[in-house]
């Protein structure tokens, strides 16, 4: 199978999506000809769908998604770029009172069909406002959808989802995921939200995690088999809907769970997981859960300082290692 | 910012007595309201529009059936005058599952998607980007509609007006701006904390025309939609018009406003809104006083029908909270 990068994919569901439906189109800021996007994602899509529907704005967070809102409750499918994830923080209110509410507090009569791409993470020293992951910020908002796309494959899949469903979607990217390749199939498909996949079995212990977190979590099992250990890698795909069955069904195999993630410890993506597991699942665990996280501090800026808190693969050969 | 006259103004007999019929409506549902929370049948707070109806009327009398408009949290009124069910207004102030929202909005989110009313937000300030982004829609899918977005003298301070009424003008969007500027933001005295003296001034910052009406004058709140919605139809982007006018009651349920000295009370309640149209159109010889005397008591029948019809419905059942929070 071909190979692209996770950037390529992601253009590329953004390119066959226009396409495919005229009510489709971008905003955000610099993602037009003379920049391509802060990322490079939406490279060449000015160029072929002009400049009204690959849309520079002006730099104003909170009328971007705003703007976003209005065009989808009146017929149209947004996509919005956030340049960085932690800039969503401008347009929290559009985001998580209006974007996630109007549907329910108008009795169902709204449709919210948009995506608010962004991108999250540390790894390339530029500090704290701009290398956080703050994707449980979103799993705390009803209404909201929130995907975690750790491949290429799974970015092209789950954005043709985000854009064709008729719910708000905060899509999460990785920066440092994006010249990452994968195989893409040449032909169409989509990834239904709510559904996990198996990045790597295993019989010993179950790893969930998300986004940059699964290659590491990958690499770390590549490691542990060699001294003998059998680690199932989980990738979620999507906070919400969570597939909470896949979790649980992979933790009744191994007995063992860790949940690695990017973002703060405290009420974080590896909280909410390892409450849901100990809620539903607890009976089939035979050692405490351990979780992998950020150790609650903002993002410094040194790169021993920012290797020092962002969760490594020793971190998770670590935790594995004090439960099996 | 230009001046603006009444004397533009040529409407039809139906149309002025249709504008005169809702302003009451809209008057005697508020005060209707009112009266049901003295009894405590309304759960929650309300935010009367009684005093403003003018604004609400002349935007909306100026818009057509497919056009939209955004609301606010003294929303009543706008969503009357574009054309709202009363019943259901009301249903959904009681909690009923007949409401607009079925019970989950209240008071402060009512919407009729069928009408282009695009829901009233409980964040002040928030509608304005979305109203623009309703004109995006509407220029991207090439239609000839027009959005008006209603907001107060409060939201004026906030960034999604910079941001939004900046973004609406830099694509040309066709979007009125309505602040209904009524002096005061809960109790904060608009001059406390703004250093012009008219919102419509900031429209030059963003290269669109500003207007100031007088608030309480219909017919002058409908010129200006109707010039602002006529440019806005052509392409040439959005207009900011102010509209002058004061709540007759406090800013929410708990408040006797009693922040707003006597005299300006008094002042602003000589220049109702509905007094001095029913003037103008008992002056100019479009209703007779039996007439008027006449709607009245047929928009106060409605009104009670409308109390039935919401004391009548049923609560929704609890579970149905769980309901409509995806599509």
């Amino acid at each position: 199978m071909r190979r692209i990068t996770y950037r390529e994919a992601l253009r590329e569901a953004l390119r066959e999506e226009m396409r495919r439906d005229p009510t489709v189109f971008l905003l955000g800021e610099d993602i037009g000809r003379n920049w391509g996007g802060a990322f490079k994602v939406t490279e060449g899509l000015a160029e072929e769908f002009g400049d009204e529907r690959v849309r520079d704005t002006p730099i104003s967070e909170s009328a971007i998604i705003g703007v976003t809102v209005g065009a989808a409750i009146t017929g149209m499918r947004p996509v919005a770029e956030i340049m960085f994830g932690d800039l969503t923080a401008l347009a929290m209110d559009q985001i998580a009172n209006q974007a996630a509410k109007l549907r329910y507090m108008f009795g169902g009569q709204a449709k919210v069909p948009l995506v608010i791409r962004t991108p999250f993470g540390g790894g390339v020293n530029i500090a704290a406002h701009h290398s956080q992951c703050l994707e449980a910020w979103f799993m705390h908002i009803p209404g909201l959808h929130v995907a975690v796309p750790s491949t290429p494959y799974d970015a092209k899949g789950l954005l043709k989802t985000a854009i064709r469903g008729d719910n708000p979607v905060v899509f999460c990217e990785h920066k440092l995921l994006y010249p990452v390749e994968g195989e893409v199939p040449e032909e169409e498909y989509t990834i239904p939200f709510g559904v996990a996949d198996v990045k790597r079995e295993g019989s010993d212990v179950t790893v969930v995690a998300t986004l940059y977190m699964v290659h590491k979590a990958l690499k770390a099992a590549e490691t542990l088999a060699k001294e003998g250990i059998s680690v199932e890698v989980v990738d979620p795909r999507t906070l919400t809907p969570l597939d909470k069955k896949a979790i649980i069904n992979s933790v009744k195999k191994t007995g063992r769970l860790v949940v690695v993630s990017e973002d703060c410890k405290t009420a974080g993506v590896t909280a909410e997981i390892a409450a849901m597991v100990a809620e539903e699942a607890i009976d089939y665990l035979d050692a405490p859960i351990r979780r992998v996280a950020e150790p609650d501090t903002p993002i410094p800026f040194s790169p021993p300082l920012e290797q020092y808190v962002i969760p490594d693969e020793k971190a998770i050969i670590r935790a594995v290692k004090e439960i099996v | 910012m230009e001046a603006l006259s009444t004397s533009n103004v040529n409407l039809s007999r139906e149309k002025l007595v249709e504008m005169y019929r809702t302003m009451v409506k809209i008057r005697l549902f508020e005060e209707k309201v009112f009266e049901l929370y003295a009894q405590n049948l309304v759960p929650g707070t309300i935010h009367l529009y009684t005093g403003q109806e003018a604004v609400a009327v002349g935007v909306c009398s100026a818009l057509r059936k497919d056009d939209y408009i955004t609301s606010t949290h003294r929303g009543h009124g706008h969503c009357i005058a574009k054309g709202a069910d009363v019943k259901r207004i009301m249903a959904e102030i009681l909690g009923k599952r007949t409401g607009y929202c079925k019970g989950k909005g209240g008071s402060m989110h009512i919407a009729d998607f069928s009408i282009g009313i695009l829901g009233a937000t409980g964040v002040v300030g928030a509608g304005i980007p979305i109203a623009a982004g309703a004109g995006l829609s509407i220029k991207l899918r090439k239609t000839d509609q027009v959005v008006a977005c209603f907001f107060g003298d409060g939201a004026a301070n906030q960034g999604t007006f910079h941001e939004g009424i900046n973004m609406a003008a830099i694509w040309s969007l066709p979007v009125i701006f309505v602040c209904e500027n009524n002096l005061y933001a809960m109790g904060t005295r608009v001059s406390t904390v703004m250093r012009i003296e008219n919102v419509a001034e900031r429209a030059t910052a963003y290269g669109i025309p500003g207007v100031v009406v007088d608030g309480n004058d219909v017919l002058a709140v409908y010129e200006a939609t109707f010039k602002a919605a006529e440019r806005a139809r052509r392409g040439e982007g959005p207009t900011l018009i102010e509209c002058k006018t004061y709540r007759h009651r406090g800013h929410s349920r708990v408040d006797p406003a009693r922040y707003r000295p006597k005299e300006e009370v008094e002042a602003w309640l000589a220049k109702d809104p509905i007094r001095r149209f029913r003037d103008k159109l008992l002056k100019s010889g479009v209703l007779t006083e039996a007439e008027i005397q006449q709607i009245e008591r047929e928009t106060a029948a409605e009104i009670e029908e409308t109390v039935r019809f919401a004391m009548e419905s049923p609560y929704p059942t609890p579970e149905e909270a769980l309901e409509d929070v995806y599509a």
